[in-house]
């Protein structure tokens, strides 16, 4: 009877024993972590970058590792993803060209243009609205690295097609079991070995990164240069391609219309999130490299770094979403002065960073 | 024994999860979160009307906006015998993407009748270069020649200028620099905003209102010709821009938070 007595209080107890446990940690581990773990890898992220801005994006489902990495930047190589084993990643994205090419369109293996610039890969991880292509129709480093592989004007193939390459191949397996753990390949384990090799791909090491660390002294040109980009009056560059001396990506990764074109042909943003407000918008691109990757913007059409000082100094067009930063639009722009042309140039030149393209970490296996 | 052996028991489960403590049980505090939303002379500002919805200000100018982002920081609470409770902090609100347009602050407050307040932009104590990396990284910088340190808003669109062209604006606030260059002096010209008396004795929403319209209007009848653009180095711009922005906030409805 005693024992009958004291049920409710026994209950109580348990359920107090329930509840504080519930609070611990839950410390079970999932399948895929069973077994063998790969080795963890942190990002070589330069001191400035570190102090001045937000940490870089990195999805808790595809951590940073060794064997990641190691095996991303094999596939980046690899023409193995296209259809006719011809055309990798590095096709159109070389190191020696801060990872763009310098054709205007880089056709695919079926000869065929598209119809925008290739993009310069590094320090995507610090794009922080992760909005990836000059459209930001990719949502992560991830999901844009399934996309080339089925575009019919890159690599033309097909998913099934490409992971069998990859199953059928002598390394392949191997690699992709030490990277996670499991030899059975999907698309999805190589978009993910892939992002982490692109996450790898840092620079932060220019003339006026070592000017920033005071191991430099900036050229009078390239100060000049400085002062027109920040200048309202004269360049006003900042608010979009970021501003010095913290802002150190050169972007403020969001999108604008920055007058090219009367007639908007390429709707741009606006053709990804269908807003009419975002017709002839463009991902604004850092301005890190300029020395390796001409040509500009989104469709390749300017071929120097002279021509794109000259569209926004005298070459602005009116077209309704222009930015309202575009000044003077009326007269294509502010006509800047000859010296100040100059000066710009060699400023923008200065964040250019020639350790990034030949960094022995980051070419061809 | 049982008594005992019960209370034990009790007090490990209340002590468990660490967020329960003694003093909130006896002496509660509360979550506290602001909402900012955005009206031109109250007509609320939808994520529609953005480059879209023309609107005219008291000198006569047609205009459309497509930006709105601004800063406020250092909540303030301020008790009827004068004790303040500072919470130290700052938000960049999105107007146009609804970003950030909720605050909570992460700092509870105990019951009772507060004046609040908090700083529109960065007073001149933490309007400091570079020192904020999510700011540096929201592209929310000021250069230096121009003193460093923070933009407080950016308001951006267009207006028919006087020509009948469309015409951008940039109505951009900072702190005021006479001698922009190497050896720029920034003035502060954030202002405290007082939402005057809130009691706070549940969790509570607070909604502050901004009526777009008094930017360009009290005391300084705006003329979008004549300032439209260049105004972040133009200290006597900046100067008008705070006076004007002193009216442009307002408290709106106070609602429980509900669970
Ligand atoms: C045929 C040439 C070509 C090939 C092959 C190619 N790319 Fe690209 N890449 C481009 C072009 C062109 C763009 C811009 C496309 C757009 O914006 O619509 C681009 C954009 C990107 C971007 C976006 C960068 C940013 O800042 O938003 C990434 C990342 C990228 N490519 C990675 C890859 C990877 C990984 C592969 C291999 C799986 C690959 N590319 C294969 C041409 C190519
Ligand atoms: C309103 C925002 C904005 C401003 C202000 C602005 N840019 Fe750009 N910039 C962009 C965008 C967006 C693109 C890409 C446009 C496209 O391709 O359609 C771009 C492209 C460029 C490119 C080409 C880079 C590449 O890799 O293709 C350069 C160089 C450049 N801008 C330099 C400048 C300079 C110098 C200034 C100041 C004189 C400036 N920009 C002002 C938004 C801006």
């Amino acid at each position: 009877m005693k024992f009958l007595k004291n049920i409710p209080f026994i209950f109580f107890i348990g359920l107090c024993c329930l509840l504080v446990s519930s609070c611990a940690k839950n410390e079970s581990t999932t399948p895929e972590e069973e077994g063998y773990e790969p080795t963890p890898l942190t990002l070589e992220v330069p001191r400035l970058f570190e102090e001045k801005i937000s940490p870089p994006i990195i999805p808790g489902n595809n951590p940073q590792t060794v064997e990641g990495v190691a095996l991303g930047k094999k596939l980046f190589f690899d023409p193995i993803l296209s259809a006719d084993n011809t055309l990798a990643c590095a096709g159109c994205h070389a190191p020696n060209e801060a990872f763009t090419d310098s054709r205007q369109f880089s056709p695919g293996i079926d000869g065929i243009n598209g119809n925008r610039n290739s993009m310069p890969l590094f320090n995507l991880a610090w794009n922080y609205q992760e909005n990836f292509f000059w459209d930001g129709r990719a949502s992560s480093i991830e999901n844009q690295a399934l996309q080339p592989v089925v575009d019919p004007v890159e690599m033309h193939n097909t998913w099934p097609n490409a992971v069998a390459s990859l199953q059928s191949d002598a390394e392949y397996p191997q690699l992709f079991s030490e990277a996670f753990g499991s030899s059975n390949i999907d698309s999805t384990m190589v978009s993910k070995a892939i992002a982490q090799f692109v996450r790898t791909l840092i620079s932060g090491n220019s003339r006026y990164d070592q000017f920033l660390r005071g191991e430099i002294e900036l050229t009078e040109a390239e100060s000049n240069g400085l002062n027109v980009y920040v200048d309202e009056t004269r360049g006003d560059c900042f608010h979009c391609h970021g501003t010095p001396p913290n802002n150190l990506l050169w972007t403020d990764n969001d999108f604008h219309n920055n007058g090219l074109d009367e007639i908007i042909t390429d709707l741009g943003r606006g053709g990804a999130t269908g807003d009419p407000r975002e017709f002839g918008a463009f991902k604004t691109p850092s301005l890190r490299n300029l020395a390796y990757t001409a040509p500009y913007m989104h469709d390749g059409r300017f071929e120097t770094l002279e021509e794109v000082i000259d569209h926004y100094s005298e070459g602005l067009v009116y077209s309704e979403t222009i930015d309202p930063l575009m000044k003077a639009v009326g007269e294509g722009g502010v006509h800047l002065s000859e010296q100040d042309k100059q000066d710009l140039k060699a400023f923008l030149l200065a964040l250019s960073d020639e350790s990034f393209i030949n960094n022995p970490d980051f070419q061809k296996p | 024994m049982k008594k005992i052996v019960l209370l034990v028991a009790i007090t490990a489960t209340l002590f468990a999860c660490k967020d329960v403590d003694e003093d909130e049980v006896i002496n509660p505090d509360y979550n506290v979160s602001f909402t900012f939303t955005q009206n031109w002379d109250g007509t609320k500002l939808e994520n529609s009307d953005f480059e879209t919805t023309e609107f005219t200000n008291a000198n006569g100018d047609v205009l459309t906006i497509s930006k709105l982002d601004y800063l406020i920081s250092n909540v303030t609470f301020t008790s009827e015998t004068g004790e303040t409770i500072f919470v130290e902090g700052h938000n960049l609100i999105n107007s146009r993407e609804g970003l950030n347009i909720n605050y909570n602050l992460d700092q509870k407050i105990p019951e009772g009748e507060y004046t609040v307040s908090f700083t529109f932009g960065l007073n001149s104590d933490y309007n400091i270069d570079g020192a904020y990396p999510d700011l540096t990284s929201a592209n929310w910088g000021v250069p230096t020649m121009l003193g460093g340190g923070y933009h407080y808003m950016r308001l951006e669109g267009t207006f028919i200028d006087e020509t009948g062209a469309n015409q951008g604006y940039q109505y951009h606030t900072i702190h005021a620099v006479d001698n922009p260059g190497d050896n720029p002096q920034p003035e502060d010209t954030s202002f405290e905003v007082n939402l005057g008396s809130i009691s706070v004795f549940n969790d509570k929403f607070i909604e502050v209102e901004m009526n777009v319209a008094e930017w360009f209007r009290n005391p300084n009848q705006w003329d979008l010709n004549e300032l439209n653009n260049n105004l972040m180095m133009n200290a006597e711009a900046q100067r008008m821009m705070s006076e004007n922005g002193k009216s442009v906030f307002s408290l709106g409805p106070i609602a429980d938070i509900l669970e």
